[in-house]
């Protein structure tokens, strides 16, 4: 499902580059320790998280992330967003849970990650 | 002293003929790593990540080696006082050393076991404290080889085969 569709299911708002709505995203993790989603991420894919520090965005670096969800309305600092779009990494925030956002996306048909 | 080594069936061969040969690196890079200084922690995995991935190693490697050295970088800056990393590049490996200042690991044993952590709150709002880095940098490294103890440095290294 594109991107697009998943800010609109999310009621969420994008915060990196515009374009970054027609990305094709294949599935999704989620988690707000680091090293289950280093652990669980055997193919690219999107992350809901609460993580807002600057580590959320290094892990991109790690491995290949699709996007970042932010739940429960959390927003991160404004050099992370840099971060994010010099990484063309789409960031989005929402105010819906990680269990509301979950269900939703899976409810969806967006799948689970390999893991 | 504690040391513990790990290395994987498939590399048991490579890792003989590496320690036998010593071969020079091609390059060797050093990068210091800062106490609690989780804004620029990372920032070597991933120049060490994109330096292989412009030698042409392949994406799967290339997250092996992410993943283990952002983990012991991690490590370094979330329960040491800070230390070094050196990266040595072969032709068909890359040897990552870190060394830290200290204060060391009481029980290696305990440290290695999933689900184990001292991380204190400032490192486990940072998202950390899993007690699931060791274990993630063994199943990524093809070799692993940690010493430490109380009151000591602690030395980790790893090799990931090409
Ligand atoms: N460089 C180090 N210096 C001192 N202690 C360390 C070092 N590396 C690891 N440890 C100890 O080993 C424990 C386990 O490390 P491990 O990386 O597996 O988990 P963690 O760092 O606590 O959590 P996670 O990596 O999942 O975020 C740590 O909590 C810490 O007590
Ligand atoms: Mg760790």
């Amino acid at each position: 499902m594109k991107l697009r569709e998943i800010v609109e299911l999310l009621d969420g708002v994008l915060l990196t580059d515009a374009e970054h709505l027609d990305r094709e995203i294949t599935c999704a993790f989620g988690s707000d320790l680091i090293s289950d989603i280093l652990m669980c991420t055997k193919e690219a894919t999107l992350l809901l998280t609460g993580l807002t520090n600057p580590q959320v965005i290094r892990l991109s670096d790690m491995i290949d992330l699709l996007g970042i969800i932010f739940v429960r309305g959390k927003k991160p600092a404004d050099d992370l967003i840099e971060m994010a779009n010099a990484r063309d990494l789409p960031l989005i925030t929402t105010k819906f849970t990680l269990y509301k956002s979950a269900g939703i996306l899976y409810n969806s048909g967006l799948r689970s990650c390999k893991i | 002293m504690a040391v513990y080594c790990n290395i994987s069936e498939d590399a048991q061969q490579k890792y003989e003929h590496f320690t036998k040969e010593k071969p020079n690196p091609e390059m060797s890079i050093e990068y210091k790593v800062g106490h609690k200084d989780f804004v620029n922690s990372g920032k070597a995995s991933s120049e060490i990540k994109l330096m292989l991935k412009r030698l042409g190693v392949n994406p799967e490697i290339l997250r092996k080696v992410a993943v283990a050295s952002y983990e012991a970088e991690i490590n370094v800056t979330a329960h040491s006082l800070g230390g070094d990393i050196i990266c040595d590049i072969y032709l068909d490996c890359v040897h990552i050393k870190f060394i830290d200042n200290g204060p060391g690991i009481k029980n290696l044993e305990k440290a290695l076991e999933p689900g184990w952590s001292t991380a204190d709150d400032l490192v486990r709002e940072m998202g950390f404290g899993a007690g699931l880095g060791l274990p993630n940098i063994k199943k990524n490294a093809d070799v692993m080889h940690i010493e430490s103890a109380e009151n000591q440095s602690t030395i980790l290294q790893i090799i990931v085969f090409y």
